[in-house]
């Protein structure tokens, strides 16, 4: 008979459908939280008012709160913090909306800075989060703009009507048909010059940034290395 | 868990009330780093027009000799945004740049993804200002989220001197100074500083044309202090762009209760999770305008928050949704306001909701419009044109 704890609903020996870990590990990855320089900055205490519930988009359609967010990082509860690290952070929309915060808190930027974490050490959520991700790093990491004309393909978009498909079956010629001359490009949003692509590939690789791919697709990481590598060889650069 | 409380108890030993950084002024920090040698400020030209922001501190807006930030979403998906920002400030007669040495701010991919971290996005913003500062023109940023993230990037470098070393690090390997604007500038507030001047250029009647905005979060959230608002506008209790020059061209403006809701955009959520986006951007946003205000046309003033509310209407038409009804930027309302061609100029065959019903009431044959823009497709089809230039589009 199994033990009333192992069900669906109780799961025990993960997190949020991911294999646990030790609590050190766990202290360990939170700390990196905790430490970051602009923790401070976005932290202050929380009056449990919830207004950043309430403007939160994520909050009406996930199981999903800035609240709990501020306030498991306000406590230091390293097991809450790991679970919502694995679990939570990817619903957060970015948009800043919990900023209305009357103590001042960011919990937008404290989701910022757990994905940051999630992203550099290779957790399964990071990597699950960013599944059919890869081609829009490949494109902003290596072009310098990171929506580009070509990415708008009927079969990418089919929700988006039929003037995606009227865009893409005319899109060089439409590309033409714009008066500003740095439009004219299909494959990047506009024309980037070849030192400012050679800049870009340094800040890459000297911020660490490119690293942080390998934590969660090795693949993209070899390529976009390779590329870089290759054109920077071409400008006599070595890293 | 059981170190709580000694914790919540330690940080109550002693309370020291912090500054408020919301509402401080920047400029003061910035120039004393100037004065320390850390950056160079590049200072807003003598022309410039000065507005309020929202903690009353005055904003200089400069009017002309500007280099343009582009856009990757708009220059991508909505090139008719970018085009009508070029072409009301060519109407005005301001000179511009519009570079190629210019990357994308990339933060649409960081708040997606959080593949970058702190000192790269801040490397990427101030190698883009140092071109700008190389070129002699003042940087006029077109996204709603390039201009929030940098404004990030700005209040993250002012605290952190290990920060400011580190980017400092990494540009010296480009050849490249540390350089600060004065000012951020967002295309949205260039607007609304020439909204008069647009207004004399009008010759589209916009009278009796309805109109309900969303504020784009990333401008009047992220680093709110910087935002326009303005006492004439919704009483100085919500941002001023985008309302305030849709008024001066003479628009009904209408509000509705979820106007400090997000689009739905999401960053990572329209890419690969839109089914979260097509619910908010319907549910929260198109459909209570409709109801609550019906409008002809929603006008917002970023790349994420057009897409998002023109794209995500036609998947909800087929559920019977109340949704149907044009968006663009102000950007392209006032360049049709100023007479603008709504294909060669302001690109409308690349949006989704049906903007027809609108140039009808604005009172543009838009299968004229198609006729003629289709004929300059002809030419470049038969090699009598290599590209579409500024002067084919007032033909």
């Amino acid at each position: 008979m199994p033990a009333p704890t192992a069900t669906a609903d109780l799961k025990v020996g993960d997190v949020a459908g991911y294999a646990d870990i030790a609590f050190e590990e766990k202290q360990r990855i939170v700390s990196l939280v905790i430490d970051d320089p602009r923790f401070t900055d976005y932290l202050y205490g929380c009056y449990e008012c919830g207004i950043c519930v309430a403007a939160c988009p994520s909050a009406r359609f996930y199981d999903f709160s800035p609240r709990r967010i501020a306030q498991a990082l306000a406590r230091r509860d390293v097991r809450l913090v790991y679970q919502q690290i694995q679990e939570d952070i990817w619903e957060c929309s970015q948009c800043f909306s919990c900023l209305r915060c009357p103590r001042g808190n960011n919990p937008g930027g404290l989701v910022t800075i757990m994905r940051e974490v999630a992203v550099n050490n290779g957790l399964a959520s990071a990597r699950e989060a960013l599944e059919g991700y890869s081609r829009i790093i490949y494109k902003i990491m290596s072009t310098g703009t990171q929506v580009s004309p070509d990415m708008l393909q009927p079969d990418a978009f089919p929700d988006w009507g039929p003037e995606v498909k009227d865009v893409s079956d005319n899109l060089a010629l439409w590309r033409r048909a714009l008066p500003p001359e740095t439009l004219h490009t299909v494959s990047t949003g506009w024309d980037v010059s070849d030192q400012t692509l050679i800049e870009l590939y340094l800040i890459w690789f000297e911020t660490g940034a490119l690293n942080m791919i390998g934590e969660v697709d090795k693949g993209l990481h070899m390529i976009l290395e390779e590329v870089m590598q290759d054109r920077l060889e071409e400008a006599g650069i070595e890293i | 868990m059981s170190t709580a409380i000694p914790v919540i108890m330690k940080k109550k030993e002693h309370f020291d009330r912090g500054e408020d950084s919301r509402s401080q002024d920047f400029h003061e920090k910035i120039f004393e780093l100037e004065a320390d040698g850390e950056w160079i400020v590049q200072r807003v030209p003598d022309d410039h027009v000065l507005v309020p922001t929202k903690y009353g501190l005055e904003k200089k807006i400069p009017r002309g000799h500007l280099w343009h930030h582009k856009s990757c979403g708009q220059c991508g998906h909505i090139p008719g945004y970018s085009t009508s920002i070029f072409w009301v400030m060519r109407k005005l007669g301001y000179d511009y740049e519009d570079p190629r040495d210019q990357t994308s701010c990339t933060a649409w991919n960081y708040y997606a993804s959080a593949t970058s971290n702190s000192a790269a996005q801040a490397a990427v913003a101030l190698r883009n200002f140092a071109t700008a500062y190389a070129s002699g023109f003042y940087p006029l940023i077109h996204c709603g989220t390039s201009y929030g993230h940098y404004k990030e990037v700005r209040a993250e470098l002012l605290r952190h001197s290990e920060l400011r070393a580190e980017v400092r690090r990494v540009l010296a390997k480009l050849d490249r100074p540390m350089v600060m604007p004065e000012e951020i500038v967002h295309y949205s507030e260039w607007f609304y500083a020439m909204r008069n001047e647009i207004r004399a250029h009008q010759v589209r009647d916009m009278k009796g044309i309805v109109v309900t905005v969303h504020p784009a979060c990333h401008y009047y959230k992220l680093v709110e202090g910087d935002a326009i608002y303005d006492p004439d506008i919704y009483g100085g209790q919500r941002t001023a762009v985008v309302t305030a020059l849709a008024e001066a061209l003479g628009a009904e403006v209408r509000t509705y209760s979820t106007w400090f809701d997000c689009c739905g955009f999401g960053f990572r959520h329209i890419l690969v999770q839109r089914d979260f986006t097509r619910s908010f951007a319907t549910l929260r946003k198109i459909e209570v305008m409709k109801e609550e205000a019906n409008p002809d046309v929603v006008l917002t003033h970023d790349t994420g928050c057009v897409t998002t509310l023109d794209k995500s209407q036609f998947a909800a038409q087929a559920h019977d949704r109340n949704v149907g009804v044009a968006v663009m930027s102000e950007a392209q309302f006032a360049a049709l306001a100023m007479g603008a061609h709504p294909y060669k100029v302001c690109q409308l065959h690349w949006h989704s909701a049906d903007y027809r019903p609108l140039l009808e009431k604005m009172g543009i044959d838009w299968e004229a419009a198609w006729a003629e823009f289709q004929e300059d497709i002809g030419r470049l089809e038969r090699g009598e044109l290599q590209y579409l230039t500024w002067e084919d589009t007032d033909a």
